[in-house]
């Protein structure tokens, strides 16, 4: 089977000049710098891949923090001490250049607008349709190293 | 009495003991700690903990009505989280390391019994799973 390369695809989009300020943001480096503190890395890989801080703006990963108790649909809960550690090298480390509302933050990296262009309808389907993978929002799950904040591999 | 005498008795005495112990109560004496911060071992029942474990359950989360959502329902299996990552198997007997850390269990209990329950499960309930997840 062939292996989808909406990355590819995109870079060939964005080569054409699309004018696509955040997509560019993220899609430019296809390399983000990893969690690199270890509180933050333990906890937010229990239930989910440890997503690269430079994914989401401030403004979203303050809600997420302030939100804990409902992460989509779950308690995520912890300690205040372990989530004002947390909080704090977020906000040292998240995206600068990714515009959210600060009122609303968008707060699924999946839904920005940069994700959507990369991630059509038939890379949402392929997650879905491959247990292994499960879920869109695993980009592990076909980016090998995203963990390591290695995106450009597909 | 000799060494060798004495030596004879204390494993006889420990083999007694470990004899007398109910089926489904954990040697190590790290499960066992953990396990008395909901009460005496003695007053739970693994049967109880198992229709806990498998049951489903009103409150929660409407995406996690059980333990199984996530778990699976054979104990003994890994589970997945609804984000795609591997759980190792909550049996003591896959995963030796479960219910040894205090504060890992108390923090995943409250977690997810809010989740699945919509609040915190009493120390009878958790006393059961545990029970229960120890004895297969």
């Amino acid at each position: 089977m062939t292996r989808l390369t909406p990355f590819r695809i995109f870079t060939t989009a964005a080569g054409l000049g699309a004018i696509l300020a955040a997509s560019v943001t993220i899609a430019d480096a296809a390399r983000l710098s990893p969690v690199s503190d270890k509180i933050t890395k333990t906890e937010c890989s229990a239930c989910h891949m440890v997503y690269p801080p430079g994914l989401l703006p401030k403004a979203s990963w303050k809600k997420i923090l302030n939100t804990l108790s409902d992460h989509f649909g779950e308690d995520a809960s912890l300690d205040a001490k372990t989530t004002a550690h947390i909080r704090n090298y977020l906000m040292s480390h998240a995206n600068t250049r990714l515009k959210t509302k600060a009122s609303n933050p968008t707060l699924r990296i999946t839904d920005f607008y940069w994700f959507n262009r990369q991630h059509g309808s038939r890379a949402r389907a392929y997650a879905k349709s491959h247990k292994s993978i499960g879920t869109i929002s695993n980009c592990a799950g076909c980016h090998r190293s995203a963990e390591r904040g290695v995106f450009g591999d597909d | 009495m000799t060494q060798k005498t004495r030596l004879i008795l204390t494993t006889l005495a420990a083999g007694a003991i470990a004899l007398s112990m109910p089926l489904g109560v954990n040697a190590d004496p790290a499960h066992d700690a953990v396990l008395k911060l909901y009460g005496a071992p003695s007053s739970f029942s693994a049967a109880r903990g198992k229709a806990f474990f498998l049951g489903t359950h009103k409150g929660g989360k409407p995406q996690t009505p059980s333990c199984t959502t996530c778990h699976t329902k054979n104990p003994r299996n890994s589970g997945r989280t609804r984000a795609g990552k591997v759980i190792k198997p909550m049996a003591v007997s896959k995963t030796p390391s479960r219910f040894t850390d205090p504060k890992k269990v108390k923090k995943w209990a409250r977690r997810n019994c809010k989740t699945v329950l919509g609040r915190e499960c009493t120390h009878t309930e958790l006393g059961d799973v545990l029970t229960y997840l120890g004895s297969i």
